[in-house]
C-alpha cells in the first residue's frame, strides 16, 4: 500500500496557482524528500497532506483515506513536525511529550513508557527536565520530531525540518530519521530546499512553480545529466561565450558571474579549453553533477532555493 | 511495525485532549512569573487610583455603597476577568500559525474538543485571577459572607467561561494581534465599562442607560454583586433579578462556544 498517493493536485490563493495538478506516490517506508525553491509549493503540499488546507482540485491519500473526506483518519495516521517550534518554551521536554500523548488520547501507562523510549532514543535523556525554551535549535528540532512520533504515525511529515540547523545538526537529523524508520517502519515525507538534504533521501520529487519537474532517487536524477559540469570564470563572459560556441560547436550557459557547460568529457574539453581560451580564463572547475544541475537542467534556472515573491504570497495563503 | 487496522481512524478520546489542554495552559501560565505578577497587580492598581481618585466625590443614583473604593471592587473583579480571558486567547492567534496549536489542530479529535480545551484553560486562568482578588473584598467593605462570596466564584467561572470565549471567537476571526487590539478597544473594553462596573445605570444617558442593558456582561456583574451582597441585600434595589442574570450569562456561553466550534471547522489555519 501507497504512503500517500495525489492525484491532479491544484491549489490556488486568489489568481496565484500554487499547485497544479501534481500527482505522486510515495511508497512505504520510504523517506521521500519534496525538493524546490521557496514559493514552489512544497509548503501548500504540506498543508494539504496535514489535513490544515483543502485542495482547490484533485485528491490526496493517506494509506488509502482521503484528506478531505476523512481528515479525522489521516490525522490519526500522521505524526507532524512543523517548520516553525510547535513546543511550548515554558514546559519541560517531558511534559510537552506529555501533553501531546494526552491530546492523543494515549494512557498514562502508554505515555510513561512511550516517553522513556523515545528520550533514550533520541539521546534526551539528560535534558527531559529542561524548559525547551532553554535547549539549543538542534535540540529542540530533536524534540519536535520526538513529539511528532509520539503517538506512532505512520507517516512523519516535516516541512523544511533542517531549517536553522548547522551541517552537523543536519546530519544528526537525517541519522534519526532513519533510526525512526528503521526501529518502527516510520513512512517520512519532507519538503526542503537545501541541495544537501535532499541528496540523503531515498526518493525525490523537485517541485517548482507548483509542478513536478522531475522525480526520481538522487543519484538517478543525477545520471540523467551525462558526465561532467564544467564552469568557468572570466572577465568578459558574453565574448567568450560567443567563442567557445563558435569555435567548439558547445551549448555554454551563463549562470550567476560564470559560464557553465555540460560535457561528457569534461576533462579532455578543459585541455582544449585551456589551449584556446586559457588566456581568457580566470578560473576553470570541474565537478560531478548535483541535484542544482537537474534542477537547472529541468527548469533553465538556477537553483537558489529562494523566490521571495511567490514566497511571500504563500505566507499569506 | 504497527497493524494498519489498529491505527486507522483510532480517533483520540476527546476529553483527555480537552482537559490537557486546559492544564498546559494553566501551568505553562504560571511559570511566566511577570505575567502572574502583571496579572494582580493590574486591576488593583487600577482599583486603588480610580477609587482614591474620585474618592467620596462618587454619587452614584441607585448605588447605596458608601464609597467609589467599595463600588468600583465587583467591576475591578470582573476586569481581571476580561483581561485575563483576553491575554489568554490574544495567544491563539499567533499560536496556531507559529506555535503550540499548530500541533493540535492536526491531533485526531474533534474540533469542538479543541475550543473548549482552549476556553476552559483560559476560563481557569480568568477564574483563578477573579478569586485571589476576591480575597480583597472585605478590604473594600464588602461584608463577607461564607455563602455569599461561595456563591461568587461561581459568578467568575461562568463570567470566565463566557469572556473567554467571546475572546477566542474574535481570536480565530481575525488574523493579526493588531486587529485584535481592534477589537479590544472597541468592543471588550466598551463592555466592561458600560456593564456598571465603572457607574450605575440608573443615573446615566439614555444612550448609555440602553447599552447597559443590552450588554451581557452587566447581567455577569449583577449576579456577581447578588452574590456578594447576599447578607445585605437592601443594597440591591432596582437591579434586575439573579435568574434573568444566569439566563442571560449561560445563553452567551453557550452562544459564543458554538460560535467558537463553528469558526475553528470553517478555518483551520
Amino acid at each position: 500500500m501507497h504512503a500517500v498517493i495525489t492525484r491532479d493536485l491544484s491549489r490556488n490563493f486568489g489568481s496565484r496557482r500554487a499547485l497544479q495538478g501534481v500527482s505522486l506516490e510515495v511508497a512505504e517506508g520510504e523517506i521521500f524528500g519534496l525538493l524546490g525553491p521557496n514559493g514552489g509549493g512544497k509548503s501548500t503540499m504540506f498543508k494539504i497532506l496535514s489535513t490544515l488546507l483543502p485542495p482547490s482540485a484533485g485528491t490526496a491519500e493517506v494509506f488509502g483515506k482521503d484528506v478531505v473526506a476523512d481528515p479525522s483518519a489521516v490525522r490519526s495516521l500522521i505524526g507532524v513536525v512543523f517548520q516553525s517550534p510547535s513546543l511550548d518554551k515554558k514546559l519541560s521536554v517531558r511534559e510537552n511529550l506529555e501533553y501531546h500523548g494526552r491530546i492523543y488520547g494515549l494512557s498514562r501507562s502508554e505515555r510513561k513508557e512511550r516517553i522513556q523510549d523515545l528520550l533514550g532514543r533520541f539521546h534526551l535523556g539528560d535534558r527531559k527536565g529542561d524548559q525547551v525554551g532553554t535547549l539549543s535549535g538542534g535540540l529542540a528540532r530533536r524534540v519536535e520530531i520526538a513529539k511528532g512520533m509520539m503517538h506512532r504515525p505512520k507517516l512523519l511529515l516535516l516541512d523544511e525540518p533542517s531549517t536553522g540547523l548547522d551541517p552537523g545538526a543536519r546530519m544528526e537529523l537525517m541519522a534519526e530519521l532513519r533510526l525512526a524508520r528503521r526501529e518502527e517502519g516510520v513512512t517520512v515525507l519532507m519538503t526542503t530546499h537545501i541541495l544537501e538534504e535532499a541528496e540523503d533521501c531515498d526518493q525525490l520529487a523537485i517541485l517548482d512553480r507548483g509542478r513536478i519537474v522531475a522525480r526520481g532517487t538522487p543519484d538517478g536524477l543525477k545520471a540523467e545529466i551525462s558526465g561532467e559540469i564544467l564552469t568557468l570564470e572570466a572577465e568578459d563572459l558574453d565574448a567568450l561565450k560567443k567563442d567557445i560556441e563558435d569555435k567548439l560547436d558547445l551549448e555554454v550557459e551563463p549562470i550567476a558571474g560564470a559560464l557553465r557547460i555540460e560535457a561528457p568529457k569534461a576533462f579532455e574539453l578543459s585541455m582544449r579549453l585551456g589551449q584556446d581560451f586559457g588566456d581568457r580564463i580566470q578560473s576553470l572547475h570541474i565537478g560531478r553533477p548535483t541535484l542544482g544541475d537537474v534542477f537547472l537542467r529541468k527548469t533553465g534556472r538556477l537553483f537558489s532555493g529562494e523566490e521571495e515573491v511567490l514566497d511571500q504570497a504563500e505566507v499569506q495563503g | 511495525m504497527t497493524n494498519l487496522s489498529q491505527v486507522q481512524g483510532r480517533e483520540a478520546s476527546p476529553w483527555s485532549a480537552v482537559t490537557g489542554l486546559a492544564s498546559r495552559e494553566v501551568v505553562s501560565f504560571l511559570r511566566q512569573r511577570s505575567r502572574v505578577i502583571a496579572s494582580l497587580a493590574t486591576p488593583i492598581m487600577f482599583w486603588l487610583m480610580f477609587g482614591a481618585g474620585f474618592g467620596s466625590s462618587f454619587r452614584g443614583a441607585g448605588a447605596a455603597e458608601s464609597n467609589f473604593l467599595e463600588y468600583f471592587f465587583p467591576g475591578i473583579l470582573i476586569l481581571a476577568v476580561v483581561f485575563a480571558g483576553i491575554f489568554s486567547t490574544i495567544s491563539t492567534i499567533q499560536d496556531r500559525q507559529e506555535g503550540f496549536l499548530q500541533s493540535v489542530l492536526v491531533a485526531p479529535i474533534p474540533r469542538w474538543a479543541i475550543v473548549s480545551g482552549k476556553i476552559l484553560g483560559g476560563s481557569l486562568l480568568a477564574f483563578l485571577q477573579g478569586a485571589v482578588l476576591l480575597a480583597l473584598g472585605p478590604l473594600a467593605g464588602i461584608p463577607f459572607h461564607v455563602l455569599g462570596f461561595a456563591l461568587a466564584l461561581v459568578w467568575l467561572f461562568l463570567i470566565s467561561v463566557g469572556m473567554t470565549a467571546l475572546g477566542f471567537y474574535f481570536a480565530w476571526k481575525i488574523d493579526s494581534v493588531q486587529g485584535f487590539h481592534g477589537v479590544m478597544n472597541t468592543l471588550l473594553m466598551p463592555m466592561w465599562l458600560l456593564s456598571g462596573a465603572f457607574f450605575p445605570a440608573a443615573g446615566a444617558y439614555w444612550v448609555i442607560k440602553a447599552l447597559m442593558t443590552i450588554n451581557p456582561l452587566t447581567y455577569g456583574l449583577v449576579g456577581l454583586r447578588r452574590a456578594l451582597y447576599m447578607g445585605t441585600p437592601e443594597k440591591l434595589v432596582g437591579l434586575p433579578s439573579s435568574w434573568v442574570c444566569l439566563a442571560v450569562v449561560l445563553g452567551m456561553i453557550l452562544l459564543m462556544i458554538g460560535a467558537s466550534a463553528s469558526a475553528v471547522r470553517k478555518k483551520a489555519l
